[in-house]
């Protein structure tokens, strides 16, 4: 990504070439992979000859000169549909265009396209699109990750040099791991969730993909900062998390206390991943850090937590969706309840309808302290958890998924079983919390596997440092996935 | 005795008003559309208002000025840190499928209204004011087919819950004309009901007197004037005391008051539980008041309605009948009161307000125009020139209604016409002597008796002087020549 902008900046690179070099790779290998779902290769050239007009005029392009993105279909994006992956949104052209795609674009970043995901970022496994499923690049028959799962696979695949995802329970750190690529869920604002379609407003953290930290670095840099119209995005300057990489990679970890909680390594997680993260953990502690064990001891609650307050949050962020302004409208409804019942009866798919309908179930009047606030509550004791970690470590290390990606289907029929696949990822949304997702080795199989750190709210810097360090000593990250077979005319034109 | 009266002596009526006040902001309370009224159906909308995917609420602090204002002149405690909450239902004007409002926090807690109920003080608890966002407008067109028009949505709100202290359909009515001068009076919304500024609920439960528990009580809506709410009421009152005299039961329902039949029917054919599923806005922080806002907020106040009105009924003597209707409007507060500053008589300038310039306009408020026919400084003027009895009073009358027509100050007026009044006593004897000379005959039947005769000369006299002759002067020459001196 740096040597893009970098090589546009300088002018020996044309925004335009590189643009169309990713939209060719993605006319190639998008069919088999299915991690886009609309390819806006007419705005894509557009915007990148304004970069090059801008290099040539002598203009600064911006930071992210020609760097070509993949933007998950659940940030708004001015003039150009608009899903969530949801039939419900289908033909949604916004009038108005997300802070995030915004500030990217004015930093000189090209959106290739708009790209699959679970609908309206509900599930593990991207499954659960209205829109066909994505697949994982290092192997077909498994699943990318969820709910950003086209983000990643995207990435890993090179379809995009950057994505953008969100992450409610581990909806970027999941599919980064699952596909072998770094992905960030920063603070709890802040990044503006103005444009970002709401699934469950006080979880949802939207963030970047890179093949490296650098590169995730790098757009967070450009995506962070308070935003008038996000009234709970944070007032505080943004870190320098390039230079925070560029820290970790050359000085090491020297002073650095790393935090290993005894209740992420428990019995049952795959034995593959346990003893890549290990390895990790022991790469870390040459790289200068002190590892020492610390305990989280109300992680135990986090999925419950977790499920009670994003599925509450989500019946009533899901309640706009009525066929009356947008999107999808049942025909010839006979009454406003028919109106209502059949345009969200056709338009959402099960995963949204379970989840509305227990979030429902948990605000009914006389449940709400028994369900919701008692959910609150929890919450607090799990962030206080955290809050009391870090008075004795810098950051917290740990697998970012116990299982790796998963066959299609696997899991489809045990919803709860699904839920579970959140358990390494729950906990900092709900702390509102920084952390990151990096690769860290391969099954036998040859999935990848992914390496989280958590750090303190607003601690993104010590997460990009440790990163840094991480991807100095090891070169998971520069594997690549094997190019699926192309397309062939035949089935081009079908 | 009314059929109403007897019902009332019977049941006692326990009355809670809830009034949403739409505040008059720039913009609307999360967004930046307009909030003016008026305009071409959803032309003051934006993707906030409307509700569109990814949009969030950014607050509006000029409605939160306005709530605290309110609060602190209705007396309430205000709430420094409170939150909003999500209220969920379904309906097309309803863009989110919730409404941002206030639940267990509202900015306002208790306070009171007081008002006179004909000449008697009176005070009605509140619950609360909280802040909310409103809906939109359905527009139901012909065949079933309806539109939406979302300029108001978004709209700040103010709602003020009224505790059920209210005994009367004209208390109702009362309450709700002090609220609405008192939201007038802080400027914080133009109180109009038609236009929907204003809006109004209706809490109503009859009891047997002597009873304590509250009955059964019915939600009135859809009343949008003073003369609505009393009538609603009214009628509700009728409705449920024959329903009660039967032996039947209160339905708890929402009911809509129908000001063409002059009758409230059901909203809904079945009663609906309505579960709002409140919980807090996750998208808003929590809404903080800090010392320095409130007591920016309290050195803003104005003077309000009942602190004019104890200021005119002590300091200036008017009867509070006169205080009460100058109170009414701040408009008309206003005229008085620079009336007064240009040097009238508080109770002669209260006077010539009530009964000369109300008289000449059709909405009160006009009095705060600047372009009214006369300015409190030119009605101070012919207010002095009557007391001091350059002008009669009736010829102050004549010399008013030529000021509002022709836009003349009254001296000029005065001036060009020779209107003054002749209060010159030569002139007056000369003219009473030439009437007591030309009418002997009636001269000399007063001298016998007939004192009702002073009419005649008193009117012969003004003939004679064209109505400028002081008549108090006149009274007096004419009983010097005539003997009574």
């Amino acid at each position: 990504m740096a040597a893009i902008a970098d090589g546009v900046r300088a002018g020996k690179l044309r925004a335009r070439d590189v643009a169309a070099a990713y939209l060719d790779r993605i006319e190639r290998f998008n069919h088999a992979l299915g991690a886009y779902l609309l390819v806006d290769g007419e705005g894509a050239l557009r915007q990148a000859a304004a970069v090059d007009s801008a290099v040539a005029a002598g203009r600064d392009p911006g930071p992210l000169a020609g760097v070509p993105l993949g933007v998950k279909d659940i940030f708004v994006t001015h003039g150009l549909e608009t899903t969530c992956a949801s039939k419900i949104l289908r033909g949604f052209v916004p009038p108005f265009e997300s802070t995030v795609t915004d500030r990217l674009g004015k930093a000189g970043a090209v959106t290739l396209g708009k790209v699959n995901m679970d609908e309206f970022a509900m599930g593990s496994s991207n499954e659960n699109s209205a829109r066909g499923l994505v697949r994982n690049p290092w192997s077909l028959q498994h699943i990318p990750g969820g709910s950003s799962g086209g983000s990643a696979a995207a990435v890993a695949a090179s379809l995009c040099a950057g994505a953008l995802g969100t992450d409610t329970g581990g909806s970027i750190r999941q599919p980064a791991a699952m596909c072998g690529v770094a992905g960030m869920k920063p603070t709890y604002g802040r990044v503006s969730r103005y444009g970002v379609v709401a699934f469950a407003s006080s979880l949802d953290h939207p963030g970047p993909f890179g093949r490296t930290v650098e590169d995730v670095a790098a757009l967070l840099e450009v995506m962070a900062g308070v935003d008038p119209l996000d009234a709970t995005s944070i007032p505080a300057p943004v870190g320098a998390y390039r230079k925070a990489v560029q820290s970790g990679r050359g000085g090491g970890l020297k002073g650095l206390r790393l935090g290993v909680p005894e209740e992420y390594f428990q019995p049952g997680m795959d034995a593959e991943i346990e003893a890549a993260v290990r390895a990790a953990l022991d790469d870390l502690g040459r790289a200068g850090a002190e590892l020492l064990p610390v305990s989280l001891p109300h992680t135990k609650y986090a999925i419950a937590t977790y499920y009670l307050i994003c599925t509450a949050e989500a019946s009533s962020n899901l309640a706009r969706y009525d066929g009356v302004r947008y999107g999808l409208r049942a025909a010839d409804a006979k009454s406003l309840e028919e109106l209502y019942a059949r345009t969200r009866g056709e338009g959402f798919g099960w995963e949204p309808k379970r989840r509305i309908m227990l979030g429902t179930y948990v605000l009914r009047a006389g449940y709400y302290e028994a369900y919701y606030g008692k959910a609150l509550r929890v919450r607090r004791k799990i962030a206080d958890d955290f809050t009391v970690a870090f008075t004795k470590c810098d950051a917290i290390v740990t697998p970012t998924s116990p299982v790796p990606a998963f066959r299609f289907g696997e899991r489809m029929g045990d919803p709860l079983q699904m839920y579970l696949a959140d358990i390494m990822t729950v906990a900092p949304n709900l702390a509102g919390i920084p952390a990151l997702s990096q690769s860290c080795g391969f099954t036998k199989a040859g999935l990848p596997i992914g390496l989280q750190i958590i750090g303190p709210a607003l601690g993104e810097e010590i997460c990009f440092r440790v990163g840094g360090a991480y991807e100095a000593r090891t070169d998971w990250h520069t594997r690549l996935p094997p190019e699926p077979a192309t397309q062939t005319s035949s089935e081009r034109a079908s | 005795m009314s059929t109403l009266e007897k019902h009332l002596q019977k049941y006692e009526v326990v009355i809670g008003l809830e009034i949403h006040a739409q505040l008059a902001t720039q913009s609307k309370i999360f967004s930046w559309s307009s909030a003016a009224f008026g305009a071409d159906p959803n032309t003051h909308t934006d993707p906030v208002c409307l509700g569109m995917p990814g949009t969030l609420p950014v607050l509006n602090h000029a409605a939160v000025d306005s709530a605290v204002r309110l609060g602190l002149a209705a007396g309430c405690k205000i709430r420094q840190r409170c939150r909003f909450s999500r209220k969920h239902y379904f309906y097309p004007d309803l863009p989110k499928g919730f409404q941002i409002s206030q639940f267990d926090e509202p900015i306002c807690d208790g306070g009171a209204i007081t008002f006179r109920l004909r000449g008697e003080a009176r005070s009605v608890r509140l619950v609360r004011i909280h802040l909310e966002e409103d809906a939109g407008k359905n527009l139901h067109a012909a065949a079933g087919v309806s539109f939406v028009d979302y300029n108001r949505a978004g709209v700040p709100l103010c709602e003020i819950v009224s505790e059920p202290d209210i005994r009367s359909a004209e208390e109702a009515a009362e309450y709700v004309r002090a609220v609405r001068a008192l939201v007038r009076y802080l400027g914080i919304c133009d109180g109009n009901m038609e236009e929907g500024s204003l809006r109004c609920d209706a809490n109503v439960s009859l009891r047997l007197r002597g009873v304590q528990a509250y009955g059964t009580r019915t939600e009135l809506k859809n009343m949008n004037s003073f003369k609505n709410v009393r009538d609603a009421i009214e009628h509700e009152i009728k409705r449920q005391a024959e329903l009660l005299d039967r032996g039947e039961r209160i339905i708890q329902e929402t009911r809509l008051w129908d000001a063409s039949r002059g009758i409230t029917a059901a909203m809904r054919s079945k009663e609906q539980a309505h579960d709002y599923r409140y919980f807090p806005e996750p998208d808003l922080p929590p809404l903080v008041v800090d010392d320095a806002a409130l007591a920016a907020a309290r050195k803003s106040l104005p003077e309000l309605p009942e602190d004019r009105f104890a200021r005119y009924t002590i300091a200036s003597g008017l009867s509070p009948q006169d205080a009460g209707v100058l109170v009414a409007e701040k408009e008309i507060a206003a005229y008085f009161d620079a009336t007064v500053a240009a040097g009238a008589v508080p109770k002669r300038a209260a006077n010539w307000v009530i009964n000369e310039v109300l008289a000449r306009v059709d909405d009160p408020r006009r009095l705060g125009d600047a372009d009214l026919p006369i300015a409190p400084a030119a009605l101070a003027e012919l207010v002095a020139l009557v007391e001091k009895g350059i002008l009669s009073g009736k010829l102050g009358k004549d010399v008013f209604a030529r000021m509002w027509t022709e836009r003349r100050k009254a001296g000029d007026i005065i001036a060009a016409e020779g209107l003054a009044q002749v209060s010159d006593s030569g002139a007056l004897e000369e003219a009473c002597k030439r009437v007591v000379d030309a009418n002997p005959d009636e001269a000399a039947r007063f001298r016998g008796g007939k004192t009702q005769l002073m009419g005649f000369f008193v009117g012969a006299v003004m003939k004679e002087t064209s109505g400028k002759a002081n008549p108090k002067s006149v009274n007096e020459i004419l009983r010097r020549l005539l003997g009574q001196g």
